[in-house]
């Protein structure tokens, strides 16, 4: 009982270290909050860190990695590799509402409601995250980075990213 | 031969996500507005991504130690299987998206149908694949729209891309011996079942931008065997330059 107390408290510790890794371009979003972060596992002394691209593409992946192993290494973990998984695809409705929230705070509109199956035609609504008037217009499906989208409000003329719906 | 149908049809996907997402890419910096440079180059990432996962798998599958890198830069333009349609030159804008709409209309099913593959890394790329699919064939649909029923000017061009490109869209439905065992073994799909939502995509799309649907003519195909059209070794020469003249080189 008091090993596997033990193992679930190591465990914890782990996860969490690993779950203060940020999106490097979205600073405060956490990797687990992102869900990015799959899984932590402790085998024979290793930790494994199993995590998912966001786009097949997405470049920050390599850096998301590496974070995760300092921030192992910090901890006190020695032995810790990160593995990358494919399948279940990610999708932005596993981003936590913690994590939406943090969004809004930064700025950034959060994903709305499920992930679209619009393959042609149609729009989402989106609130304008600066001042929350729903009178807003998309300027272009992409944004700074492959997950965003660049919006407007028409109510505060303000311009925001939108991380849009996959 | 000692390439197995499985290498081979995981290496036509990975070619044609490779060098379509290069000719995005060639946009970056000539875009017509700032919105465009990004999104050519959020799409071509999101097929270099594919492309990246798929040359992985490939390596993995050949067992000779090949891993990405190698399969990318390290073959010759007779090697590559990629579709003729993805080598083919960006033209205008209008070209540009005419040929990211015929590709996409068919890759987004397509991929919709592989993420059921009995083949389980193929199924997890395929997956994340379509939902990038989803949206290129959104975005170049409401392109094609816009420039279609657009000017007379763009309309004009949007027309003549569409003559040009659809003789490359015949190669897209086709199977031959190396995927007809995979579809068998439901590994593959058979790209003869997508026909009937690509035509009803197109047309749809090509309803709404005024633009006359080409009749099927005589098409272009060997992409997938290693016939390619001049083109692909143009790309070839700026694509894997460093390597060729660094080899090994990394940063």
């Amino acid at each position: 009982m008091a090993a596997a107390a033990l193992d679930s408290d190591l465990r914890e510790r782990a996860f969490a270290a690993a779950a203060s890794v940020c999106d490097p371009e979205i600073p405060v979003l956490g990797i687990a909050d992102l869900g990015v972060l799959r899984d932590v596992r402790i085998e024979d002394g290793v930790v494994e860190a199993v995590i998912t691209p966001t786009y097949s593409g997405c470049p920050a992946m390599n850096m998301i990695a590496l974070e995760i192993e300092l921030a192992l290494e910090k901890a006190g973990f020695t032995k810790h590799k990160v593995t990358t998984v494919l399948s279940p695809a990610w999708t932005t409705d596993w981003m936590t509402e913690q994590g939406k929230a943090k969004l809004r705070d930064y700025g950034i509109a959060p994903p709305v409601a499920k992930a679209g199956r619009r393959a042609l035609f149609g729009e989402d609504k989106v609130g304008c995250p600066h001042c929350g008037s729903a009178d807003t217009a998309r300027i272009s499906e992409f944004g700074s980075t492959a997950c965003k989208a660049l919006w407007r409000c028409k109510a505060c003329a303000e311009p925001f990213d939108y991380f849009k719906c996959i | 031969m000692s390439e197995t149908p499985l290498f081979q049809y995981t290496l036509r996907f990975a070619d044609t996500a490779l060098i379509l997402g290069h000719r995005l890419s060639e946009w970056v910096g000539h875009s017509p507005v700032i919105e465009e440079d990004l999104a050519f180059g959020n799409m071509g990432l999101d097929l270099i991504g594919q492309a990246r996962s798929l040359y992985t798998y490939a390596g993995q599958i050949e067992g000779k130690g090949r891993d990405e890198d190698a399969l990318a830069y390290l073959r010759e333009v007779a090697s590559y299987r990629n579709l003729l349609i993805s080598e083919q030159p960006n033209g205008d804008f209008a070209a540009t998206m005419v040929r990211q709409l015929l590709y996409a209309a068919f890759a987004f099913p397509y991929f919709e149908k592989l993420a059921h593959s009995k083949d389980a890394t193929l199924a997890a790329i395929a997956a994340k694949a379509a939902k990038e699919m989803a949206y290129h064939q959104r975005h170049a649909a409401e392109w094609t729209i816009r420039l279609g029923d657009g000017t007379e000017e763009s309309h004009t061009r949007a027309q003549s891309a569409l003559d040009e490109l659809w003789p490359y869209t015949g190669e897209m439905f086709e199977a031959d011996q190396v995927e007809r065992a995979l579809i068998e073994a439901g590994v593959a799909v058979d790209p003869a079942s997508l026909r009937d939502t690509w035509d009803k995509t197109v047309n749809d799309v090509l309803a709404e931008a005024t633009l006359a649907r080409p009749r099927d003519g005589a098409m272009q195909s060997g992409g997938r065997s290693g016939r390619h059209s001049e083109h692909l070794g143009h790309i070839l020469s700026e694509l894997q330059y460093m390597q060729r003249a660094y080899p090994g080189a990394t940063w």
